[in-house]
C-alpha cells in the first residue's frame, strides 16, 4: 500500500478522504458520505446530468469525454435495462491514482455508480476491478456488502422505494480489458477484445444494453460535485476543464506521489515544486505527461498548463494523470524498448497492425538496444509506428505508437549513439525503473 | 428498404439503406481489399485491410464494417489508402513463411494476391520469425501455425455456418492462435468448410495437400454424387497412369445451390473413384469364376443372352434394377431399353422416398415444389422426421442459415432431438413412428392419444398463420400421409413441399420412371399412349416392383436380370444364392456383393467419370460433367447403348442421335477454355449442335425435354451450369403404392449407401472418431 503525500497546492475533493480510514461505512458515513446520493434521489435525470455539465468534470480515463455529456447519450426511452460501468482496470504504466481511490474511499465509487445510476435510470452497475488489484476487491466487496446492510443498496434504497444494485467484477490481467468495450466482452465472460464501433455502449454496451462506463476517479468525482456544487468543482480548473484531478507524478523527483491538483496547473511546477526537482540536481531530458501511451515532451516543452486542451497544444496528451519525469542519464532508446514489451505483451493480437506491429517493434528495439542496431533500423522503427498509427481497431495501437514515434523523432540522436555495436553510453536501469505499474 | 445515395472515387453509387460500404463498393466494380471480411459471416474489422477514407472522417474508416449513409462521400484510391494496405501486407509478411514455393496454397493464396496487388517488393524485416511444428487436428484438417494471418475465417464459418465451433483462439497478442476444440485435435463435422474459406495455406486438407500444383490441375464443375441435395462441386483434375485422376473438390466458384458449402462427403469422398480395386475390365463367369474377358466379348455374350431369353421366355421374365447415383439420361434409357428393347416393364430401384405418391399428391398444383435454394430465403420452415444434418448436410445448412441470417421461423417435429433443434422456433419431439399420425392430424384430424394434443394444436395453428411456409419431410411419411401433408399444406398461404429422398439422383431415377407402373414424368403405363407413339412399342401390363423381382428370382421365374449401379445382395440383405437360376448381369464399380454373383459384371464410370444430369431431392436438375477417367470403364449410358445394339436393335430409335442441325459457322473455339465454353453452350442449348454418336447423352435429354412433364426448363441455363427448377405439378399422375416399398438408407454424414464404404477419406475419418464402423468391403 502506497504512502500518501501531500503538497499545500493541493485541493483535496476525490482524495480529501485518504488516510482517514473511510472504508469503513461508519467513517464514511461521518465524513458527508452518501449525502450527495441522497441529494440526487429527488432529482430528475436531467437535473442530475446539468449539474455534472455545469461541473466540466471530463472523462479521467485517458480520452477526456465530457461526462454530463456521455450520460445524456443514454437513450431514456429505451425500455432495456440500463448499466453502470465502473472501469477499475488501471493498467496504463504510470497511473496509479484509481487504487488510491479504491484503497482509502471505495464508497464513494459506489456513491458515484449510484448518482450515474440515478442520471440514466439504471438499476444496476458493475464495479470491475483490474486483476492484479486483488487486495482491492476485497476491500469493495466488504463496502459493497456493508452498503447493502444498511440499505443504501438493494430493493429499497434509503427507503425512496427505488432500487439499485452494485457488483464487483475482478480482471484476469489484461490491459486491453481496460478499453471500454473489451471489458464488456470480459465481463460478459469472453474473451477481452474490444468491439466493433458504432454501436457505442451508450445505446449498445454491456449485455446489449445501453451502458455507461466511466473511470473510477470521473465517478468518485460525481458525489462532490452533487454535494458541494457543480460551479465549485468547475471554478477549481480551466475553462472547459473542470475541477481537479488526480496527477500520478513518478520517475525521476525527489517527492513521487498522486497528488490532486487543479486542471490547468503548471507542469513546470509540478516538477519543480510539487514533486521537489529532480533528484542530485540532474536536469530533465523528457517527461510523459499522461501515462506511457501519450508521446513523451522535451524538456523544453514542460512550461505547459496540465489540462486536456493545454497538453494537447504541446501536442501530447493528459490521458490517465500519469506524469513520468526522465532525466537526463536515462537511456530512451531503452525507454522505448520497455514501453514496447509492455504494449507487445498487452496487445489482445485481434488487428494486424497491432499485433504484429507491436511484435515487430520489441523485437527490433531489443536488437537495437543490445548493440545490433544498423542505421536503417532507426527509419524503420518510425515506419512501423507511423503504420500503425490510427488504423488499429482500438487505441491500443496508437498507445503503442504514439510514444515510439516522439521518441524516434525527438532523441533520434540516441538512436544514432547506439549504432555500430556501441554499448549503450546511458544509464540503461533507470529507465527500467521509470514506469511503476507494469502489469508483469 | 429505402435506397442510399453515396460516391466512391467520384462515381454515383446507390444501394438499400443498411448496406456495407465494401459491398457498395463491388456494385460499381471498385475492389476493397479484405481478409476477415467474409459475406454472410460476422464482422471483425481486424485485418484493416479494407481501410478507405470517408469524408467528415479524419481517420481512415473500415469499408467492412461501414453502413452507408445518405451523402457519403468516399476514396478508395489515395495515397494514404495505398500505403495502409502496403504496411498491413508488410505486417504480416513480416512474421509468415516466405517460402510459397513448397506452400499447398501457393498459387491461390490470397495473401499472395494481396502482395502482389497492393504489397512492397521489398522487406524491411529482418528478426527470426516466430515458428511452430505443424499440426494434424484429423484425418482431414491439417494447421501450419506460421503461416495463419488470424482472420478468424475459419473460427466464425465452423461456428456460425456449421453450428459446430470446434474452432477458437487462444492466447492473445503475437501468441494468438487458432485452436482446435479436443486440447490437440478436432472432434467436428469434418465438412472442410474451415480449409475451404482459409485465404492462406494454414488450413490444409489431409486428402489434398502436396498432391499437385494448383495450376497443374483442370477444374470440372459437376454435382456431387452423395446425399440427394445435389451440391454443385468444382473437381480438380490431374492426368494419371489410369487417365485422369480428381484431387480435389470444393465449390470453387460458389455457384450452385450450395454456394460455399460442402459436407465431407461433398469435399473428399470422391476418392472412392480412384481406389485401385476399381473394376477395369468385363467379367465372365466359367466355371462357377468369373474371369477377365475384353469388352466385345462381354457385351457379345450379354447380347446373345438377353436376345436368346427374350425369344424363348419372354419379355415378362426379365428384369432389371435401376440406380440412385445414375445420370437422368442413363436411368431414362434404361427403362426405355427395359420397355422397348426388353419388352417387359419389370423394372424398378431401391425407393428411398415415395416420389411416386408425392406425385399423386401433387400433380396439378402448381408451386408445389420449393427448391434447394428456396429453403435458404423461406420465411419459415417445418421439418417432419428425418436428421438433415447427417442425412441432408446442404438442407441443414440452408436451415440453419437461414434462420441466422434471415430470422427464419423452423418449426421441428422429430422423434430424436436433432441438432436443427437448436436453430428451432419451436421443437416437438413426437414419439417413433408417430409422424404419420403428426400428418393426419396437420391435416384437420385429431390426436389420439391425446397426449400431445395441446402442444399439437398450438403448433398448427401457428404453421397456419405462415406465409411461403416450405414444408420437407423424411421417408417417414409415404403414401397416404403425403396427401394428408398436401391438404394440410393447402390451407397454408404459399406452402411448397421438399419429399426427402437419400441418393444423388433419387429423384432423377423417380421422374425418369424407372418403375414398374410409371413411365418418365409419373405418366401411368395406361396413359404411356405419347410414349407408345414415339418408341413404337410398350408393354401394357404393369411389371414387378424390386421385391417382386426377387420373389420371382426365388422361384425361377426370372430368367434374367440386368443391374445397373444397385447392390440388392448387399441392401436388401439377400442370399447370395437368390439369382443363382436367373442370368444376372451387373454394371458396377466395384466387385460388390451382387457384382460377385454376377454371370456378367460390366466396369462401369462412377457420375464423375460421365456426363449427362442430375435432378436433386428438391427437383433442381443439374450438369453433370466429365471429371475423372479410369481406362477400361465405360459409362452406364454406354454400356446400354451397346447391349442393345448387340441384341440387335437400332440404336438410332433407342438414342435419337444425329438430330440437330450444324449452325458451327467455323468460329474458333480454341481460344475458350475453363467451364463455359459459351459457344458450345449456346449451340446445345438451341439444339443446334449435331449429336454425333449414340453414346451422347445429350440426344436422350432432347427427348425428355420433349416427353417428361415438367423437365421443360432452360436449357442455356442449365448448359451454363444453373441449377433448374423442376415443376412436378405438371407430372402424370403418379400412384400410391405400398409403403413397404420404401427402404431408406438412412445415411450419416459420414456414410453413403455402399459406395462410401469405399472411400478412404470416410473410412479414416469414422476410425478417427470411432462410430460405428461401417461393414467391411466385400471385395476386400
Ligand atoms: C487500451 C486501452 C486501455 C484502457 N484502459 C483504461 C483503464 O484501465 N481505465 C480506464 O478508466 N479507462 C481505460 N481506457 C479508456 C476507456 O476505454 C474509457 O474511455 C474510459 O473508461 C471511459 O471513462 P471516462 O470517460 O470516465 O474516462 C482504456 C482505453 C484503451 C484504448
Ligand atoms: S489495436 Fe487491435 S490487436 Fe491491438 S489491442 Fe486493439 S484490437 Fe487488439
Ligand atoms: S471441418 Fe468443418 S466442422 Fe470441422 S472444424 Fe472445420 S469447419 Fe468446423
Ligand atoms: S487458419 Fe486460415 S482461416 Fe483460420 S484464422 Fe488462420 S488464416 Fe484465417
Ligand atoms: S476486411 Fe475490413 S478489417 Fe478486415
Amino acid at each position: 500500500m502506497a504512502d500518501l503525500v501531500s503538497h499545500p497546492d493541493e485541493i483535496k475533493v476525490v482524495s480529501k478522504r485518504f488516510g482517514q480510514g473511510a472504508a469503513d461505512i461508519d467513517r464514511y458515513l461521518a465524513l458527508d458520505g452518501y449525502k450527495a446520493a441522497q441529494k440526487a434521489l429527488p432529482m430528475t435525470p436531467d437535473a442530475i446530468i446539468n449539474e455534472v455539465k455545469t461541473s466540466g468534470l471530463r472523462g479521467r480515463g485517458g480520452a477526456g469525454f465530457p461526462t454530463g455529456m456521455k450520460w445524456s447519450f443514454v437513450p431514456k426511452d429505451s425500455p432495456k435495462q440500463k448499466y453502470i460501468l465502473c472501469n477499475g482496470d488501471e493498467s496504463e504504466p504510470g497511473t496509479c491514482k484509481d487504487r488510491l481511490i479504491l484503497e482509502h474511499d471505495p464508497h464513494s465509487v459506489i456513491e458515484g455508480v449510484m448518482i450515474a445510476g440515478l442520471a440514466v435510470n439504471a438499476e444496476s452497475g458493475y464495479i470491475y476491478i483490474r486483476g492484479e488489484y486483488r487486495y482491492l476487491s476485497i476491500i469493495m466487496q466488504k463496502a459493497i456488502k456493508d452498503a447493502y446492510a444498511r440499505g443504501f443498496l438493494g430493493k429499497n434504497i434509503f427507503g425512496s422505494g427505488k432500487k439499485f444494485d452494485v457488483y464487483w467484477h475482478g480482471g484476469a490481467g489484461a490491459y486491453e480489458v481496460g478499453e471500454e468495450s473489451a471489458l464488456m466482452e470480459s465481463l460478459e465472460g469472453k474473451r477481452g477484445i474490444p468491439r466493433i464501433k458504432p454501436p457505442f455502449p451508450a445505446v449498445v454496451g454491456l449485455w446489449g444494453s445501453p451502458t455507461v462506463i466511466n473511470n473510477v476517479e470521473t465517478l468518485a468525482s460525481a458525489p462532490h460535485i452533487i454535494l458541494d456544487g457543480a460551479q465549485k468543482f468547475a471554478d477549481y480548473g480551466t475553462p472547459k476543464n473542470g475541477g481537479v484531478r488526480l496527477f500520478c507524478l513518478s520517475g525521476h523527483v525527489n517527492k513521487p506521489g498522486v497528488y490532486e491538483l487543479p486542471l490547468g496547473y503548471s507542469l513546470k511546477k509540478m516538477i519543480y515544486e510539487v514533486g521537489g526537482g529532480i533528484p542530485g540536481g540532474k536536469k530533465i531530458k523528457a517527461v510523459v505527461p499522461g501515462g506511457s501511451s501519450t508521446p513523451v515532451l522535451t524538456a523544453d516543452e514542460i512550461d505547459i498548463a496540465m489540462d486536456f486542451d493545454g497538453v494537447a497544444k504541446a501536442g501530447s496528451m493528459l490521458g490517465s494523470g500519469g506524469v513520468v519525469v526522465i532525466d537526463e542519464s536515462t537511456c530512451m532508446v531503452r525507454f522505448a524498448q520497455y514501453i514496447m514489451k509492455f504494449y507487445q505483451h498487452e496487445s489482445c493480437g485481434w488487428c494486424i497492425p497491432c499485433r504484429e506491429g507491436t511484435d515487430w517493434l520489441k523485437k527490433t528495439l531489443d536488437r537495437f538496444h543490445a548493440g545490433g542496431g544498423v542505421k536503417k533500423d532507426i527509419n524503420n522503427i518510425q515506419y512501423l509506428a507511423e503504420n500503425m498509427m490510427g488504423r488499429t481497431f482500438c487505441p491500443l495501437g496508437d498507445a503503442a505508437a504514439m510514444p515510439t514515434i516522439s521518441i524516434v523523432t525527438k532523441f533520434r540522436k540516441e538512436f544514432e549513439d547506439h549504432l555500430e555495436g556501441r554499448p549503450c553510453p546511458y544509464d540503461p536501469v533507470g529507465s527500467v525503473r521509470l514506469l511503476p505499474v507494469l502489469s508483469h | 428498404m429505402p435506397d442510399v445515395n453515396i460516391t466512391v472515387d467520384g462515381k454515383k453509387v446507390t444501394a438499400p439503406a443498411g448496406t456495407l460500404l465494401i459491398e457498395a463498393c463491388k456494385t460499381v466494380g471498385i475492389e476493397v481489399p479484405a481478409f476477415c471480411y467474409y459475406p454472410g459471416l460476422s464482422l471483425q474489422g481486424a485485418c484493416r485491410m479494407c481501410l478507405v477514407k470517408v469524408e467528415k472522417m479524419p481517420k481512415l474508416q473500415t469499408a467492412c464494417t461501414t453502413v452507408i449513409s445518405e451523402g457519403m462521400a468516399v476514396t478508395t484510391d489515395h495515397e494514404e489508402i495505398h500505403q495502409a494496405r502496403k504496411s498491413m501486407v508488410e505486417l504480416l509478411l513480416g512474421n509468415h513463411p516466405l517460402d510459397c514455393p513448397v506452400c499447398d496454397a501457393g498459387g491461390e493464396c490470397e495473401l499472395q494476391d494481396m502482395t502482389f496487388s497492393y504489397g512492397a517488393s521489398e522487406s524491411k524485416y529482418t528478426e527470426a520469425k516466430n515458428h511452430k511444428e505443424e499440426q494434424q487436428w484429423s484425418p482431414v484438417v491439417f494447421f501450419d501455425r506460421p503461416r495463419c494471418i488470424l482472420c478468424y475465417r475459419c473460427v466464425r464459418v465452423c461456428d456460425e455456418a456449421m453450428d459446430v465451433a470446434a474452432l477458437g483462439i487462444q492466447n492473445r497478442g503475437s501468441g494468438s492462435v487458432i485452436a482446435p476444440n479436443m486440447g490437440d485435435h478436432l472432434d467436428c463435422e469434418e465438412c472442410g468448410m474451415c480449409i475451404d474459406i482459409c485465404p492462406v495455406g494454414a488450413l490444409t486438407s489431409g486428402a489434398y495437400r502436396y498432391k499437385t500444383r494448383p495450376w497443374e490441375m483442370n477444374h470440372v464443375a459437376t454435382a456431387c454424387t452423395h446425399c440427394g441435395d445435389g451440391c454443385k462441386t468444382t473437381l480438380g483434375v490431374r492426368r494419371s497412369e489410369t487417365g485422369m485422376e480428381i484431387v480435389r473438390g470444393d465449390n470453387r466458384d460458389k455457384s450452385g445451390p450450395n454456394g460455399d458449402f460442402l459436407c465431407v462427403k461433398g469435399r473428399y469422398a470422391f476418392d472412392f473413384a480412384n481406389r485401385t480395386d476399381r473394376l477395369t475390365q468385363p467379367l465372365v463367369r466359367r466355371n462357377g469364376k468369373l474371369v477377365p474377358v475384353t469388352w466385345d466379348e462381354a457385351l457379345t455374350y450379354v447380347g446373345q443372352k438377353l436376345a436368346e431369353i427374350r425369344s424363348q421366355s419372354g419379355g415378362a421374365s426379365m428384369g432389371v434394377i435401376g440406380s440412385n447415383r445414375t445420370t437422368n439420361e442413363e436411368n431414362y434409357l434404361l427403362q426405355k431399353f427395359a420397355r422397348v428393347v426388353l419388352q417387359t416393364n419389370n423394372i424398378d430401384h431401391q425407393r428411398t422416398a415415395d416420389f411416386a405418391a408425392f406425385a399423386a399428391a401433387l400433380a396439378g398444383r402448381p408451386d408445389a415444389t420449393a427448391s434447394a435454394r428456396e429453403v435458404f430465403d423461406a420465411p419459415a420452415i417445418l421439418l417432419i422426421g428425418n436428421d438433415p444434418t447427417e442425412q441432408h448436410p446442404l438442407l441443414a445448412y440452408q436451415i440453419r442459415n437461414n434462420v441466422r441470417l434471415h430470422k427464419a421461423r423452423l418449426y421441428v417435429v422429430n422423434s430424436e432431438s436433432v441438432k436443427l433443434r437448436r436453430q428451432a422456433t419451436l421443437f416437438s419431439q413426437i414419439p417413433s413412428g408417430s409422424e404419420a399420425a403428426f400428418a393426419a392430424f396437420l391435416a384437420g384430424g385429431d390426436v389420439a392419444n391425446g397426449a400431445n394434443r395441446d402442444e399439437w394444436n398450438a403448433l398448427r395453428d401457428q404453421l397456419r398463420k405462415e406465409t411461403g411456409l416450405v414444408i420437407a419431410f423424411g421417408s417417414e411419411l409415404r403414401g397416404a400421409s403425403i396427401a394428408s401433408l398436401n391438404k394440410f399444406a393447402l390451407s397454408v398461404q404459399g406452402a411448397k413441399l421438399i419429399c426427402l429422398a437419400d441418393y444423388a439422383n433419387s429423384r432423377g431415377a423417380a421422374d425418369m420412371g424407372v418403375y414398374p407402373d410409371l413411365l418418365p414424368g409419373y405418366v401411368p403405363l395406361i396413359q404411356g399412349s405419347k410414349f407408345k407413339a414415339e418408341w413404337g412399342t410398350l408393354p401394357d401390363a404393369a411389371g414387378l416392383t424390386l421385391p417382386g423381382m426377387v420373389d420371382a428370382a426365388k422361384s425361377c421365374k426370372l430368367k434374367a436380370l440386368l443391374v445397373v449401379g444397385a447392390n440388392p445382395v448387399f441392401r436388401m440383405k439377400l442370399d447370395p444364392a437368390t439369382f443363382a437360376n436367373s442370368f444376372l448381369v451387373v454394371q458396377d464399380l466395384f466387385l460388390s456383393e451382387t457384382a460377385a454373383v454376377a454371370d456378367v459384371v460390366l466396369p462401369a464410370a462412377s457420375a464423375y467419370e460421365k456426363s449427362g444430369t442430375f435432378t436433386n431431392t428438391y427437383g433442381d436438375v443439374q450438369l453433370v460433367k466429365q471429371a475423372g477417367e479410369i481406362t477400361g470403364t465405360k459409362s452406364d449410358f454406354e454400356i446400354i447403348v451397346r447391349i442393345a445394339e448387340r441384341m440387335g436393335y437400332d440404336v438410332a430409335k433407342l438414342v435419337p442421335f444425329g438430330s440437330g442441325s450444324r449452325a458451327d459457322m467455323g468460329q474458333s473455339r480454341g481460344a475458350q477454355s475453363g467451364e463455359a465454353d459459351r459457344h458450345a453452350v449456346w449451340l446445345e442449348a438451341q439444339g443446334l449442335e449435331l449429336k454425333m454418336n449414340p453414346f451422347d447423352p445429350t440426344a436422350v435429354f432432347d427427348e425428355i425435354q420433349r416427353l417428361v412433364p415438367g423437365y421443360q426448363v432452360s436449357r442455356l441455363n442449365l448448359m451454363a451450369g444453373n441449377d433448374q427448377h423442376t415443376r412436378l405439378d405438371q407430372n402424370g399422375g403418379g400412384a400410391v403404392g405400398d409403403p413397404a416399398l420404401i427402404q431408406p438408407a438412412n445415411d450419416g454424414l459420414f456414410s453413403s449407401g455402399s459406395t462410401g464404404r469405399y472411400s478412404k477419406t470416410l473410412n479414416t475419418v469414422m476410425e478417427n472418431r470411432n462410430r460405428v464402423e461401417m461393414p467391411k468391403v466385400a471385395a476386400d
